[in-house]
């Protein structure tokens, strides 16, 4: 199959649009890609990349729009569908077996006739490997991989079933540099050889030494798609991040900021070895907000779990006790240790109903949560949180038919309330949130801001993860800018610029030393 | 005195090995099924009623058909009691370990009844089920193996049911690890989202290893009753060999070519307080628990170990529903 | 196979997790199933023994509550089954999967059995007695803890360990039975104390079986208020339900397992005293008689609630007895409670399905 640069498009999707509940997804997007091209879609988190290119691959179905294959319409209902026309997607989070080889994952669910041969399946991946220049060995455990090797386990698995167009949904996010040059390699190879490639990333400079076309994904709409040699950095994060958005939050000035919480050379790394946090170092305040803003996966959550003591980190985790002025390290201290020592630490973490809440017991249960050590002798002592209840329904106008219904019944909204309002309840002078107000709506999202505004004028640090730049900038006092698990500068929320930030969040100080 | 030993270990390792193949089948594919022993019994009893019939109503005994009738028999009666453990966790999501102790319950309660009120049901005189007949068809052994020593003894004086098992064991041995519908089992106990995904029937595979499974282990009940122990049912006799099975999947690390060797090894812990000199009853008792305590040595070894080709299936245990991933 | 994809197959019916349903509704596809159980079971019934089955049913009641020795027994049978249940829900309520309560109710009994023969001469009865009380309850608990310190440290699969506890337990009652045995190498204890009632429960007005539901009841209530009142019931739910937020909040998780497996295990032993020294006087390796695995099915079918547990041990032992005695009745095998129990189960198990997911045939789609 030699490279067939013929007009038609090898795919084109036309007003593609998908609605879930009541979040449009993507709205009337276009897009498409010949053979031996590599086009790049580029948007912030949430902006629907993922979404479109599931329906290609057959993951969703779209409500409206066309897709077509090679010039001929098509109808993708499945996976095996998607097969069908030659479409194979490389997933963020990677679909294989663990104890299985790399051979294995690959022959998983063929349907190929003749006789049933692993040794036959690793001499093609070979072969595969060879044509493209992968370094892989078939019949190694997918256990004993590496992340990078792992995703070329995925992306054999797609060649091995003849697939001419190649999804990548950020490729990158998990790949040091050098991998990621040699992935880059591969990739232009496949180009040349009459595949074509569309690969997601929010990386800028990725997108401008790879890719032929970009397509600028903005909130869910098609925000237009430009050649990659007449364009620039700046054009594209402003297609990027849009207009900015004025939103009408009360933000006082900070008073009376001494410091609260200081994290210096803070690391963290899984058990496997891979480094998660590196060299974090920074301050927060008391009586002000410090927006943390990054793409997803930049080390936010493991930063908050690492002072909230959830993991174990190393470095320091210094805290300034408003009261007795004493300092105390919190690094390597268990939560009950935490507060134990009267540290009055709250967290709001991201994963609602998995940490910060039970689904199954209801409101009170859950508002006990973090006072059921105060019952006298072994017995609980409700009365405290069924009061305390009542008032978060009360007055966060949390919609709920009791007190006694199992959360996971409440809407997003109502839940985030119920956990934000416990959390608040404690009059913490360290409060972290974790992306509070994803899945919310308006109204909801507002009662929250306001909470940690309260908060904030209380004189307690507030820390507030999230990720829309517009809401970080009209709410938080100073913006922390997170990119790879690093730290990659502080801004003056009010001052600073949407590209500034966008700009800082997909490319840290290191990678501009490279570039 | 060693070959017989040996010969001995053999014929107590052969419903164990029936039973841990049919289960490391079954648990391949996530299913954790503990009604393994109560499938056992029913198998067991299967076999009775079918070669009770049989020679009740038959004036002279065809050979084939008085292995066959009861062989059959075995196998529809557990691949009933694979059909309810699936339909009830595969089809209705039900808990599988509640599921699989209330099948032990109805297998051996059902084995039991039977035995005891055969007789009576069918409106025989006979004064008790005696297949003896039947079993020594079933027992039908080569020819020549008493000509060659310990040799033949270990080796050639099983029945064909015993050969069966090792048959079968190696053929599931085979079929889970150089095929593709192996591998696609495999994968579905392994992480059935992932094999959801590849395009593979995890429903379908799920019921088909699971009954599989409890036939090949509805066989060990057969052995049991028709081999072991010459056609006579006894109430409760068939103990809890089926709890022993399970415990061997564990021993041989869900790979059913070591289960032959373990099961064998089993069968001689199972009896081996018969050859030791000078035991007196209850030591013989404390012997008798040799099997557990290796089991439970085995666990903790590969769970402290953590060595990944030594752990159940990861899914083990838990059901599928696709829409909540 | 990939052709026929093109003719989409709509599935007749599509299965979706219920968020809620109102407690009346569950309860009534419950009652449901125990309906369409009995008469499935009645059915069978007839089939084997080609009666009236009215009557049969007529048996089973008898059997069950026909006499006042019946009655007694039904009761006595009841609490010995709910006392285990009990034992077991703290365990599953953390979703620890603990099959082990056959092995931990022996090693309870073999302890009581054990101090009632080797210092029943010696010892005033209260002493005894005492001695009796702590020794099950601590052997009890040891039989449970050695799966829980495992899983806790080592993620050791307790399902499998805990059901590998039941015979090391079983072998060594019979360890004892034969060094116990009476008359030497007859490999029965027979009654232990047959004259001087040395560490026998005591017997109050003159019903036998009192003081062992009176314990149950209050083992039940104890329980209840253990699983629902205080810290460390709260504490095993919440790890039950979410690992994760339990170490959010501090609740170290293998402390909780450990603690829980002491209580259940405990609980257990005391089962075991109350066979031995409160109703049969004698050990053997059948002393637990399959309670271990029943309590399960009982604890889970009452959403391991105690009270409700009641309930669910009442319907177990009812169709055992009424089983029973259609058997004799009927010269059957005793064994037939087993298959209508199996029956029940197999009912009660599947409809929780219904309960959980809501089955809804699809409209024809308007293309």
């Amino acid at each position: 199959m030699q490279a067939q640069k013929s007009e038609v498009p090898a795919i084109r999707l036309e007003g593609i649009t998908k609605q879930f509940g009541s979040v449009i997804a993507n709205d009337h997007v276009d897009l498409s890609v010949k053979h031996g091209q590599i086009l790049a879609i580029l948007g912030e988190n949430g902006s629907g990349k993922t979404t479109l290119m599931n329906m290609i691959a057959g993951i969703y179905f779209p409500d409206h729009g066309r897709i077509f294959v090679d010039g001929e319409e098509v109808v993708i209902r499945s996976p095996k569908d998607a097969f069908k026309y030659g479409i194979g997607m490389i997933h963020q989070h990677f679909k294989l077996v663990d104890v299985f080889t790399a051979a294995e994952n690959i022959m998983l669910g063929l349907e190929e006739k003749g006789k049933f041969s692993i040794k036959q399946c690793e001499k093609r991946v070979k072969e595969i490997s060879e044509q493209y220049g992968f370094e892989l060995d078939p019949s190694k455990k997918i256990y004993e991989m590496s992340v990078s090797e792992k995703q070329t386990v995925e992306i054999i698995k797609v060649l091995y079933r003849n697939a001419n167009i190649l999804i990548l949904d950020e490729p990158t996010a998990v790949l040091a540099p050098q991998e990621t040059e040699k992935l880059f390699n591969v990739l232009r190879k496949m180009r040349d050889d009459g595949k074509a490639i569309i690969i997601i990333t929010h990386k800028l400079h990725e997108v401008l030494s790879l890719s032929d076309q970009v397509t600028v994904l903005c909130k869910g709409k098609y925000a237009g798609t430009v050649d990659t040699d007449k364009t620039n950095e700046s054009q594209l994060t402003e297609m990027m991040v849009g207009k900015k958005v004025t939103l009408s939050i009360d933000r006082s000035e900070p008073k009376n900021c001494t410091p609260r919480l200081k994290v210096d050379n803070l690391n963290y790394s899984l058990k496997d070895g891979t480094q998660i946090l590196k060299n974090i170092s920074f301050t927060v305040n008391s009586g002000e907000i410090l927006g943390i803003a990054g793409v997803a996966g930049s080390g936010q959550r493991e930063l908050l779990e690492c002072i909230a003591g959830l993991r174990k980190s190393e470095g320091e985790i210094l805290y300034f006790d408003p009261k007795s002025e004493e300092t105390i390290d919190l690094h390597s201290k268990k939560p009950l240790e935490i507060r134990e020592m009267g540290v009055r630490l709250s967290f709001v973490p991201e994963d609602r109903l998995g940490m910060g809440l039970v689904g199954n017991m209801d409101i009170i249960d859950n508002i006990l949560l973090r006072d059921y050590r105060n019952g006298k002798l072994v017995f609980l002592d409700k009365s405290d949180s069924k009061e305390l209840a009542e008032q978060i329904i009360k007055d966060l106008e949390v919609v709920t038919p009791n007190a006694s219904t199992p959360v996971r019944l409440l809407s997003g909204g109502n839940v985030q309330k119920v956990l934000v309002g416990r959390e608040i309840a404690a009059s913490p002078t360290v409060l972290m949130a974790a992306y509070p107000v994803r899945g919310l709506d308006i109204n909801s999202s507002y009662t929250i801001y306001n909470l940690l505004n309260k908060q904030k004028e209380n004189g307690s640090a507030v820390v507030f993860v999230g990720e829309d730049l517009d809401v970080l900038m009209a709410l938080s006092d100073r913006i922390l800018v997170m990119c790879a698990g690093a730290v990659s500068g502080v801004v003056d929320a009010r001052t600073a610029t949407k590209e500034e930030i966008g700009l800082m969040m997909i490319r840290n100080k290191h990678q501009k030393g490279n570039n | 005195m060693w070959a017989e030993f040996i010969r001995r270990a053999i014929m107590q390792g052969i419903p164990l090995l029936f039973g841990s193949t049919g289960e490391i089948v079954t648990e391949k594919s996530g299913n954790l099924n503990l009604g393994i022993p109560g499938v056992m019994y029913v198998g067991g009893i299967g076999g009775v009623i079918g070669a009770f019939l049989y020679e009740q109503n038959a004036t002279t005994l065809n050979p084939f058909l008085a292995v066959f009738i009861p062989f059959m028999c075995a196998v529809i009666c557990s691949l009933i009691m694979g059909l309810i453990y699936c339909f009830l966790t595969v089809s209705l999501r039900a808990n599988q370990n509640v599921t699989g102790l209330a099948l032990t319950t109805f297998g051996v309660g059902i084995g039991n009844f039977f035995g005891g009120s055969l007789v009576k049901l069918a409106g025989s005189d006979v004064p008790s089920i005696n297949l003896t007949a039947t079993s020594s068809y079933f027992r039908a052994s080569l020819p020549f193996a008493d000509d060659l020593g310990w040799f033949g003894q270990i080796f050639l004086s099983h029945s064909f049911l015993a050969y069966l098992a090792i048959a079968i064991a190696l053929l599931a041995s085979f079929m889970l690890t150089k095929t593709r519908v192996g591998l696609n089992l495999r994968a579905v106990g392994e992480n059935p989202a992932t094999a959801d995904a590849a395009g593979i029937r995890v429903e379908l595979y799920k019921y088909v290893a699971t009954c599989i499974g409890s036939v090949i282990a509805g066989l060990g009940g057969l052995y049991y009753v028709m081999d072991y122990a010459n056609g006579v049912w006894s109430n409760d006799g068939f103990g809890d060999r089926g709890w022993l099975a399970i415990a061997l999947v564990i021993f041989a690390m869900w790979r059913p070519r070591l289960s032959i060797l373990g099961s064998i090894l089993f069968g001689g812990l199972y009896i081996v307080h018969n050859y030791i000199p000078n035991l007196d009853v209850s030591g013989q008792e404390l012997f008798k628990m040799l099997p557990y305590v290796v089991t439970i040595f085995f666990l903790v070894m590969t769970s402290i170990g953590n060595k990944r080709n030594a752990q159940p299936p990861a899914s083990l245990g838990l059901p599928y529903f696709r829409e909540e991933r | 196979m990939a052709d026929t994809e093109h003719k989409v197959k709509e599935p007749l019916f599509h299965i979706a997790k219920r968020s809620s349903i109102v407690w009346w509704k569950a309860w009534l596809i419950r009652l449901g199933a125990i309906l369409l159980a009995l008469i499935v079971s009645g059915l069978v019934s007839f089939l084997l023994t080609k009666e009236n089955p009215l009557r049969i049913y007529a048996v089973m009641i008898d059997g069950a509550f026909g006499t006042k020795r019946r009655l007694w027994s039904l009761g006595q049978n009841i609490a010995m089954l709910l006392c285990v249940s009990v034992a077991v829900a703290p365990a599953f309520k953390m979703k620890f999967w603990n099959i082990g309560a056959e092995g931990q109710v022996l090693a309870g009994g073999l302890a009581s059995a054990a101090c009632m023969i080797l210092l029943g001469d010696s010892l005033p009865n209260p002493v005894l007695l005492l001695i009796m009380i702590v020794a099950s309850i601590g052997a009890g608990a040891l039989w449970g803890v050695i799966p829980a310190i495992f899983k806790a440290r080592w993620n050791t699969n307790e399902t499998l360990f805990t059901l590998m506890m039941n015979y090391i337990a079983i072998q060594l009652v019979s360890f004892f039975v034969y060094k116990f045995s009476v008359p030497k190498g007859s490999g029965q204890v027979g009654i232990i104390n047959r004259t001087s009632h040395a560490g026998w429960l005591p017997v109050y007005f003159d019903m036998e079986y009192l003081l062992n539901i009176v314990v149950v009841l209050m083992i039940t209530f104890v329980v209840y208020v253990y699983l629902n009142q205080t810290k460390h019931g709260y504490e095993i739910s919440v790890v039950g339900e979410s690992e994760n937020t339990a170490r959010y909040v501090g609740i170290s998780v293998k402390k909780v397992i450990i603690r829980t497996m002491l209580v259940s295990g405990a609980i257990c032993g005391m089962a075991g005293l109350l066979l031995v020294a409160g109703t049969d006087h004698t050990i053997s390796r059948d002393t637990a008689s399959g309670r271990g695995f029943t309590a399960i099915m009982v604890a889970w079918m009452a959403k391991f609630n105690p009270f409700f547990m009641i309930l669910t041990s009442f319907l177990i032992v009812f169709l055992e007895k009424g089983a029973t005695e259609i058997s004799t009745e009927f010269g059957l095998n005793e064994s037939f409670s087993e298959i209508i129990t199996g029956i029940i189960l197999f009912f009660i198990i599947g409809c929780e399905f219904f309960i959980q997911y809501s089955v809804k045939f699809r409209k024809k789609e308007v293309a």
